[in-house]
């Protein structure tokens, strides 16, 4: 009902008159959709709906793949929940907008400091849409019809990559790993590079959790094709910057930085780039300049780039981002702090080698069926197939990982395992006894 | 005037004094061999007290819908109920894997396939992705339909006609698909049908529209339009960010739409986050289903599964289901609202659009005159002789403690200022805003154009942030040091 003033200004009886363009044709009868629920009744609801689910909580889960659930300090919980950050949008009116764009201001610094990038957008949808849009982005540092990617990345990214690729006509082509080391095949590089390949994309460490020692010489094979990075940026924590090893382009997915896995969204794409190439970029960007009294101040910047100006001559598409994401991986890093992340980084790698430990003293299962040096997760080969692998997990109350064999139909019975630090010791050992129940 | 922002000489992070020295050597005790280690790091290392103060004081330099209106022209800027943010927050929603057995995750699909459905009844539409993460990529998954639909029919149309008052990101997306854009000038603010006669044809893919359009005006002629756009074999796309102002009054699917996209970030409340995120779910009719991204939701009795076998399928446009967080709470909405509450949101948003327009017209031009939907745009043009700019407006409205509208946008209107109240602010808030405009047109032009005042800082100078290019604290302290050689 609107209020008898505002329909005695408008000059009307009933709203319905406000709607006479509608043509007759196109008018609905009313809406075929539940009736309106209070908020007891709604949450009452939802949440039985919601006890359907098992949470990681319920059961002991090692699922990572590029969502991890880390301990988030409540610290982190609460600057997110400050309704200024999460009620604002897109800073367009810089003077009132200080904060958020301060906020992402210092996050674009942190991962700058991580990648070893001079450049970081305020962030993109995932880490799948970033390597689509750094595809492109090499499309347009060098023309060419063909992007070469390292076997061992994500196959739910490699699906993404496909799909915005369509729109240049551009195929992959995919190098593959060493079947012993699961590190990428040097050697099938070089046989694969071309005039026509305009970018390399490689995952480090790759999805298998393992680190790649020799991107020296895989960063001279390549030589000044566009070279795209992806890393998870808690491994750069400890790990060398890929700026060090000739990246053009560093991704990687950054959610787990405040933020719980929520069913796999909202994530946080982490995109950064070279000096050079900063004009190519996609997404928003955050500037220091200053106001007209001289004090520091922030703004969106580089807009020109942006499809509100540049249309359809735009970087990219993108608008809507994930900037609550970003300022969580802000408060995150701020509230772990640089010691506390070295520590908390080292434990995941360690408590990693000891579960594959563990695994493997068990006859019958290999753990990690590549030998190099893992990060928090590594892939495990059982006897078992993995569907009924899984369903036996799940009957002893524990979730197993993620499976390969549907990716990658050469690493049979095998899964991809992730630890972190919210892994008690209990959490492995029911993993174990799990295994050993089914030998 | 009382309003004042609050404002603090707040340092970057990495400036605020950690007591502990953290030097390189933490990095020393690291697992990984020697030739994978990084030598050092600059990460700020602080009490959890400070770190607090710091994005407590943030916060409270930034302007959102929880501060004051937020006339955001295109936006929404619709209040966010908070039982959606509990709910959203519950463990059953948050910790869950996506990556998950599906037989542990039967909730959220339950809570996925339902919003999928209610989407389809009030778009008008038979089937739904929620798989886009932002209005934006519900194009570009939109667009990719269109293609594949018409590459199966063994055809290469190569072109996507927008008309001239189009969001930026519908050219933008059409461009990454691989289209053409065929750019339609409007006639009175709204399409031109003998115009789209002229450019609609056989090399045409499809039409992207949005109804009512960015200046608020709902396109009647829109079933000629549908008609001109199938006539000639192609699809019409509907850019659902203004579907606030049709909730319950009509939809895309009766407007003759084939492809829909949905902003949950706006017609549903989901909060905005400074930016993102948001959702885009696209809606298509059928025989378009066949085309949408996999995985799809499929229900077998009581059980939820992910089905991949849809061989035509355009393939996956993000890792995992969607935004799910964001659907959470756009279902929460719409299962708070009913059929009712969601038509009485767009009867409301419609009303307080005019209600503040009457109000505004008589203080500034609205061109092509006339009755609007959920927002309206005037051009502040005239102002310019009393020496200002919308931009000026625009910057002096933050002193007063509203936020400014978009403008410049629509490209078609000069010196546009886009206004869109919503239909969760109040009448007193509408008059305060227009009282308020009013005041500021009576003000001498010296302290409009240097506005804002009351704000944390003073007008920005964009113009050096795009030529200096400071986007690090890294390269902010180069600068600095830069700068202090110079001047010495
Ligand atoms: C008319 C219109 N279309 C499309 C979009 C893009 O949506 P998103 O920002 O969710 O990507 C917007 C957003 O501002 C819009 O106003």
């Amino acid at each position: 009902m609107l209020p008898r003033k505002m329909l005695d200004k408008l000059g009307i009886s009933s709203p319905d008159e406000l709607f006479r363009e509608i043509p007759d044709k196109a008018r609905i009868d009313g809406l075929n959709i539940p009736p309106p629920l209070g908020q007891i009744d709604l949450e009452r609801e939802i949440s039985e709906i919601l006890s359907k689910n098992r949470t990681m909580d319920d059961l002991p889960t090692f699922l990572g793949g590029g969502v991890y659930r880390h301990h988030i300090p409540p610290v982190v919980q609460e600057i997110l929940s400050r309704s200024e950050f999460y009620t604002s949008y897109t800073p367009y009116q810089a003077e009132a907008s200080q904060g958020m764009l301060q906020a992402l201001f210092e996050y674009q610094s942190m991962m700058t400091e991580l990648t070893g990038m001079d450049a970081v957008n305020s962030s993109m949808y995932d880490w799948s849409t970033a390597l689509g849009e750094a595809a492109l982005m090499c499309h347009r540092i060098r023309p060419g019809t063909r992007f070469l990617i390292a076997r061992s990345i994500s196959p739910e990214r490699k699906a993404v990559l496909r799909t915005y690729l369509k729109g240049i006509n551009a195929s992959i082509d995919e190098i593959s790993f060493n079947p012993s080391t699961g590190k990428i095949n040097i050697d099938d590089l070089k046989s694969r590079l071309g005039e026509d390949t305009f970018g390399i994309y490689l995952e480090n460490p790759n999805y298998f959790g393992v680190f790649e020692d020799e991107v020296d010489d895989i960063s001279r094979t390549i030589g000044d094709r566009p070279f795209v990075v992806g890393a998870n940026p808690l491994s750069l924590v400890l790990a060398r910057p890929p700026s060090e090893y000739g990246a053009d382009i560093v991704i990687g997915e950054g959610h787990h930085l405040g933020t719980n896995p929520n069913f796999g969204g909202p994530l946080l794409g982490v995109f950064g780039t070279r000096k050079e190439h900063i004009r190519k970029m996609p997404g928003r960007i955050i500037g220091a300049t200053t106001d007209m009294a001289g004090k520091r101040a922030f703004c969106m910047t580089l807009q020109t780039r942006e499809q509100h100006i540049r249309r359809d001559k735009a970087t990219s598409n993108i608008c809507t981002n994930e900037a609550l994401m970003a300022v969580a991986a802000c408060a995150y890093i701020s509230a772990i702090g640089k010691r506390g992340l070295v520590r908390l980084v080292s434990d995941n790698v360690i408590k990693a080698r000891k579960f594959a430990k563990m695994i493997s003293q068990i006859d019958g299962f290999d753990a990690p069926i590549f030998d190099a040096t893992h990060f928090n997760e590594f892939a495990f080969r059982s006897p078992i197939p993995n569907d009924n692998l899984q369903k036996k997990l799940l009957s002893n109350d524990v979730h197993g990982g993620i499976p390969l064999d549907e990716g990658f139909p050469e690493l049979e019975n095998s899964m991809l395992l992730s630890v972190t630090e919210l892994h008690t010791e209990h959490d492995l050992l029911a993993f174990k006894a799990a295994l050993e129940a089914m030998e | 005037m009382s309003y004042r922002q609050a404002c603090y000489d707040e340092p970057l992070i990495f400036d605020l004094e950690s007591e502990q020295f953290c030097g390189d050597e933490v990095l020393k005790d690291s697992p990984l061999p020697e030739t994978l280690r990084r030598k050092c790091l600059n990460l700020p290392d602080l009490p959890e007290r400070d770190v607090m103060k710091h994005f407590v004081r943030l916060s409270q330099m930034n302007f959102s819908i929880d501060t004051g209106f937020y006339p955001l022209g295109s936006c929404t800027m619709k209040y966010n109920p908070k039982i959606n943010e509990h709910i959203a927050r519950l463990p059953g929603a948050s910790l869950i894997h996506p990556n998950q057995d599906e037989s542990t995750v039967q909730g959220a699909l339950q809570i996925m396939h339902e919003l999928e459905n209610m989407l389809c009844e009030i778009g008008g539409i038979d089937a739904v992705t929620l798989q886009p993460a932002a209005g934006a990529q519900g194009e570009f998954t939109g667009l990719q339909i269109m293609r594949a639909y018409h590459e199966d029919r063994g055809e290469e149309r190569k072109e996507v006609i927008v008309p001239d008052t189009a969001h930026g990101t519908n050219p933008a997306s059409a461009a990454m698909v691989g289209f053409d854009v065929v750019e339609l000038p409007s006639k009175n603010g709204m399409v031109d049908c003998d115009a789209l006669k002229s450019v609609a044809g056989r090399n045409t893919a499809g039409m992207m529209l949005t109804n009512p359009n960015t200046l608020g005006i709902f396109e009647k002629d829109v079933l000629e339009i549908a008609d001109i756009i199938h006539d000639c074999g192609a699809l019409l796309y509907y850019d659902g960010a203004n579907f606030n102002a049709i909730l319950g009054k009509t939809n895309p699917g009766k407007m003759n739409f084939d492809i829909v996209h949905f902003n949950l970030h706006k017609t549903f409340s989901t909060p905005h986050g400074g930016g993102g995120p948001g959702a885009g779910p696209v809606g298509v009719k059928k025989p378009l289903d066949q085309y949408l991204p996999v995985p799809r939701i499929v229900k077998n009795g009581t059980y939820y599964s992910l089905d991949y076998n849809y061989p035509k399928s355009i393939g996956k446009v993000r890792a995992y289901l969607g935004n799910f967080a964001v659907l959470l709470r756009a279902y929460a909405y719409i299962r708070s609202l009913g059929p009712e509450g969601l038509n009485e949101v767009s009867s409301r948003a419609v009303a307080n659009s005019n209600y503040l327009k009457t109000q505004l017209e008589k203080m500034i031009d609205l061109p092509f005159g006339g009755g609007r939907m959920h927002e309206f745009v005037l051009s502040g043009e005239k102002l310019k002789s009393k020496g200002v700019r919308t931009l000026d407006l625009a910057k002096r409205l933050l002193d007063y403690g509203v936020h400014a509208p978009t403008i410049y946008f629509p490209l078609i209107i000069d010196e546009a200022i886009m206004i869109e109240p919503t239909e969760t602010e109040s009448i007193q808030t509408l008059d305060r805003f227009a009282e308020i405009v009013h005041e500021i047109l009576q003000e001498d032009s010296e302290t409009v154009r240097s506005a804002p005042h009351n704000t944390s800082v003073k007008r920005i100078d964009e113009v050096k942030a795009a030529r200096e290019l400071i986007l690090s604290y890294r390269s902010l302290k180069e600068h600095e040091r830069k700068f202090k050689s110079h001047s010495s």
